[in-house]
């Protein structure tokens, strides 16, 4: 396949070349407000219904309207299509559309683009009246001209204003025209795409958004000589394809929860908006509060009331909630919080992922506060997650955390339909009367699990406390009963911690030199590049924690099976060879820390804080330079 | 109307339910406050309360957060919940929005509701929930002993502002009848018990977030408070209204009257304001505000029923 550097004209009267790939990544980079995640969302969509697999995430600027044309203000998603099964968002881009040379320079500037990208790029800057911007323009071309890339200039303006006064509204299905011709996307289905996207919109906008689509594809069949083929995927069970926010409201009412209490905050907001939608009509109450701490209030109360209450927040809002955590797991109030991770610490990188709540998650309380915490590590996980943490908090009378991140949040997977069980909901409060001496906290000796009493159940009236209290929760300061409390609130995760099964091994269950060990949504890079590692004859395995308090059993004798065991996580660690830092004072990812803690095994650490998530590639060199005896 | 709550609930009841419920039947263990305390007399006007309009000790709930007043559920036979400091307004919210049968009291103290959890009250003042907002108001915080509170009147000296306290105090009165669709608005004291229990029984009764200061002394921190209110009656005066908060043979000892609309929000905000006087009894109340528990039209649905339209939602995510 030859490609020119500018100037599509000219291709009309060649042969048009296709080339099938197994694995392909598509960025569409613009400013915001011009709807490249739109465009990026209905072609992820209409690939996955294609029978491709598909994985989308998103780049998104923390502003709504950062100021124009400027690299770091870059706004966009990437999509990420291959033959099969995709789990992670890969690692360079090999198809770029972009609106502006800046947002482009922005991606090119953070290495996302392969060395020999193909990249549609918006023409009119180039000849733009304001010779600021063409100046931009030729120093922006100057920078690129250092890689392989192939620049094709499209008139993106030119052409969508014949449709529309405004192509900032609408270069976006310009964009997805284009697309659907490059990679033989069936355009009825993505008209319906659209048509489902704007549903709530006028007629005439999924009408207008059409147009420009046609126009799209047929400007790129017209002048572009090149297309991809991605072979499908065999038809098997139905799938469904959302993003990972969407899959935990849907998961919250499979599982049941009749309360949802939050304060608005990046990137866990966008749950309740699902919830806002749907959650009333399942007789559900979305209550937006009037301040974090307010929304773990609400939830406590009505959880206190009987009803399955949850609420969602990212760390700043967690760290709000912390003194109400702390008081659900002394009165032993189920509630279930969800914690979509972003970049820290303070406000952070609102809409980038890290994996850096996990050590405030298990021990950010005050006192001794034993809870739950667990980490969906797929799309798929976030639906279902939802019912384990519902069962596991009212089972226990605790806390579960769960921490997703926000590469899960916006990121886009199908995933095998669910098929729904009445039995996931949870059952109607029991509001019989209480025998006569029965106990609020009758911890069981064993497990320190006890009956939840709930307010209407006659004979169970009883004022519960965050003040250490006895079994009648009668408020009670002396050290029998100080030290027997503490271990029934402790008991229960221990007794839980018995139900769980080891982590399955991915790679050699024999062991082997290397074992890496992740958690939450990193799975689906880690176990790529082990993949990839392992092809290139490395022995090298991976397991992937969903509960990281208490862990899962089999830990120890999964770790004596290796030479040596790794944690590849999104927090910050010192490396080994950083100024001032030794084995002693060395700050390590914190599953690395818990896992030292817990084992006694020098558990090593990888991570990274890029305010992206995990490229396969760059695990594969950390495997590479980890390996025990030396690099491979 | 007095019972209109009630009735709903006694009406679940109905076929089982002949108990007669007396004030034993709602006194928990004998509660711990010094003596003098102005606690006694708001716990012992909501027993008789309750014995008043026969509530059930099992669907009433008292919600408190921290300091002296919020040790009140302890001394209930009720379900109560004795949170964190500032934060019973969020629990007593999520209690009633969600279990919109169960009675809810909320007990706060000056430093609860007026300090830490002031965000809370204004939006709690807004929800309008139906539920009965107690401000145990003694000026100070007397659990961690004598700190100022926003409501220690200017000049009174304190641990923390020994030299007195620096700016005038917060008036409660004035912020929440301040708040958009703040719905009950009342005053009273703890050393007129009647007035006490007339004006929790008004407060009660009142379908909406009833918010009612009681003033009250602290023996140890704050004794002078109101000792001259308490000694010369003529130093407060009573609101009257036929559709305020009337207690017979009340003029006999408060002979300093003013006839007050409760349905008039600017006069009440000019008494609320005007401090030459201690003003009790009921500023406004407007029972046609809108209520957030009725925003709420919830389905109710079996299990089925939700896994039905669960797999609808689906749909719209097929592939």
């Amino acid at each position: 396949m030859k490609l020119p550097t500018v100037g599509a004209a000219a291709l009309a009267d060649r042969e048009v070349s296709v080339r099938t790939v197994t694995d392909l990544s598509v960025e569409v980079v613009s400013d915001s407000g011009e709807g490249a995640q739109k465009c990026g969302q209905i072609f992820g969509a209409v690939s996955a219904k294609m029978g491709n697999g598909v994985w989308t995430v998103e780049i998104i600027p923390a502003e709504v309207e950062p100021p124009p044309r400027n690299p770091v203000g870059a706004s966009g998603i990437r999509i990420r299509l291959g033959d099969k099964e995709v789990t992670n968002w890969g690692d360079e881009t090999d198809v770029v559309v972009a609106f502006n040379e800046q947002a482009l320079l922005g991606r090119h500037q953070l290495h996302a683009l392969s060395p020999d990208a193909i990249i549609l790029l918006e023409s009119m800057w180039a000849t733009h009246p304001d010779p600021d911007i063409r100046k931009q323009w030729e120093d922006a071309m100057q920078e690129l001209s250092g890689r392989n890339y192939t620049i094709i200039e499209v008139p993106m303006e030119e052409q969508c204003l014949t449709v529309v006064d405004n192509p900032r509204k609408g270069k976006n299905m310009f964009a997805l025209g284009l697309l659907c011709a490059i990679f033989g996307r069936d355009v009825e289905r993505a008209k319906e795409q659209i048509a489902h996207a704007f549903r709530t919109k006028k007629q005439e906008i999924t009408d207008r958004n059409i147009e420009l689509l046609e126009l799209g594809y047929a400007w790129a069949s017209e002048n572009l000589d090149f297309r991809y083929d991605i072979p499908t995927m065999p038809a098997g069970a139905p799938m469904v394809v959302m993003n990972g926010n969407e899959a935990i409201a849907l998961g919250a009412v499979a599982a049941g929860f009749e309360t949802a209490a939050m304060y608005p905050i990046t990137p866990a907001t966008s749950v309740s908006h699902m919830l806002g939608e749907v959650f009333e009509k399942y007789g559900g109450v979305l209550h937006q509060a009037e301040d974090e701490i307010a929304a773990a209030g609400v939830a406590i109360g009505a959880s206190y009331a009987g009803r399955c209450a949850f609420t969602i927040t990212s760390g700043p809002g967690m760290a709000l909630k912390t003194e109400f955590l702390g008081l659900a797991v002394m009165t032993e109030i189920p509630l279930v919080l969800v914690n979509v991770q972003r970049g820290g610490p303070s406000t952070g990188l609102p809409t980038k992922v890290e994996q850096s709540d996990l050590l405030a998650a298990m021990f950010g309380q005050p006192g001794d506060a034993p809870k739950v915490v667990m980490a969906p590590a797929t799309i798929e996980d976030c639906f279902h997650i939802m019912t384990t943490a519902r069962r596991i908090a009212e089972a226990l009378r605790t806390v579960v955390m769960v921490l997703s991140d926000a590469n899960l949040a916006t990121g886009v997977a199908p995933f095998p339909r669910p098929e729904l069980s009445p039995e996931w909901q949870s059952a109607p409060p029991d509001l019989r009367p209480l025998p006569a001496g029965a106990k609020p906290y009758d911890w069981n000796e064993r497990t320190g699990i006890s009956r939840r009493f709930i307010p209407g159940q006659a004979g169970g009236e009883h004022t519960l406390t965050g003040l250490a209290h006895d079994e009648r929760s009668k408020v009670a300061y002396d050290a029998e009963t100080v030290e027997r409390s503490h271990t029934a609130r402790s008991r229960k995760i221990a007794a839980f911690q018995r139900t769980l099964i080891p982590p399955e091994i991915n790679g050699d269950p024999e062991g082997g030199d290397l074992l890496i060990v992740g958690w939450g949504s990193t799975k689906g890079a880690i176990e790529e590049a082990v993949a990839r590692a392992r092809a290139k004859g490395l022995s090298v395995s991976s397991i992937h924690l969903t509960f990281l308090s208490p862990l899962q059993p089999g830990l120890p004798e999964i770790f004596a099976r290796f030479k040596k065991v790794m944690t590849v996580e999104i927090n910050y660690s010192d490396k080994k060879d950083d100024p001032l830092i030794d084995e002693y004072n060395r700050r390590r990812g914190q599953l690395s820390m818990l896992l030292r803690s817990a084992t006694l095994v020098d558990v090593d650490c990888w991570t990274r804080v890029l305010g992206e998530p995990l490229r396969p590639a760059k695990i594969v060199q950390a495997i590479e330079e980890n390996m025990p005896g030396g690099a491979a | 109307m007095i019972m209109q709550s009630c009735s709903l609930l006694h009406a679940a009841h109905e076929d089982e339910d002949d108990r007669v419920f007396e004030m034993s039947d709602y006194q928990g263990p004998v509660a711990r406050w010094c003596s003098g305390c102005g606690d006694h007399s708001v716990l012992t006007a909501a027993q008789r309360l309750m014995v008043d309009q026969q509530l059930e000790p099992e669907t009433t709930v008292f919600v408190s957060g921290i300091g002296c007043s919020s040790r009140f559920p302890h001394y209930m036979k009720t379900y109560g919940f004795h949170g964190i400091h500032g934060r019973a307004l969020p629990v007593a919210t999520g209690v009633k929005l969600t279990r919109p049968d169960l009675d809810v009291f909320v007990v706060m103290g000056d430093g609860d509701c007026v300090s830490i959890g002031a965000g809370h009250w204004i939006h709690a003042i807004r929800y309008n929930l139906d539920m009965v907002a107690m401000l145990l108001d003694n000026n100070i915080y007397g659990l961690t002993k004598k700190q100022t509170s926003p409501t220690t009147p200017q000049g009174y000296r304190s641990n923390t502002q020994p030299y007195g306290s620096y700016l005038p105090p917060m008036n409660p009165m004035e912020v929440t009848l301040g708040v958009t669709n703040a719905s009950f608005v009342a005053q009273t004291a703890e050393w007129i018990p009647a007035h006490l229990f007339a004006t929790l029984k008004a407060a009660h009764e009142h379908k909406g977030f009833a918010f009612v200061r009681i003033l009250q002394r602290c023996p140890h921190f704050t004794p002078d408070l109101y000792s001259d209110a308490v000694k010369k009656p003529d130093l407060v005066e009573i609101l009257d209204h036929p559709e305020g908060i009337q207690v017979e043979g009340l003029d006999k000892i408060y002979k300093s009257q003013l006839r007050h609309d409760p349905a008039d929000i600017h006069r009440a905000r000019e008494l609320a304001e005007d401090g030459s006087v201690i003003r009790l009894g009921l500023f406004f109340r407007d029972e046609t505000r809108p209520r957030y528990e009725e925003t709420r039209t919830l389905a109710k649905r079996t299990s089925r029923e939700k896994m039905d339209l669960l797999n609808q939602d689906f749909d719209r995510y097929a592939v």
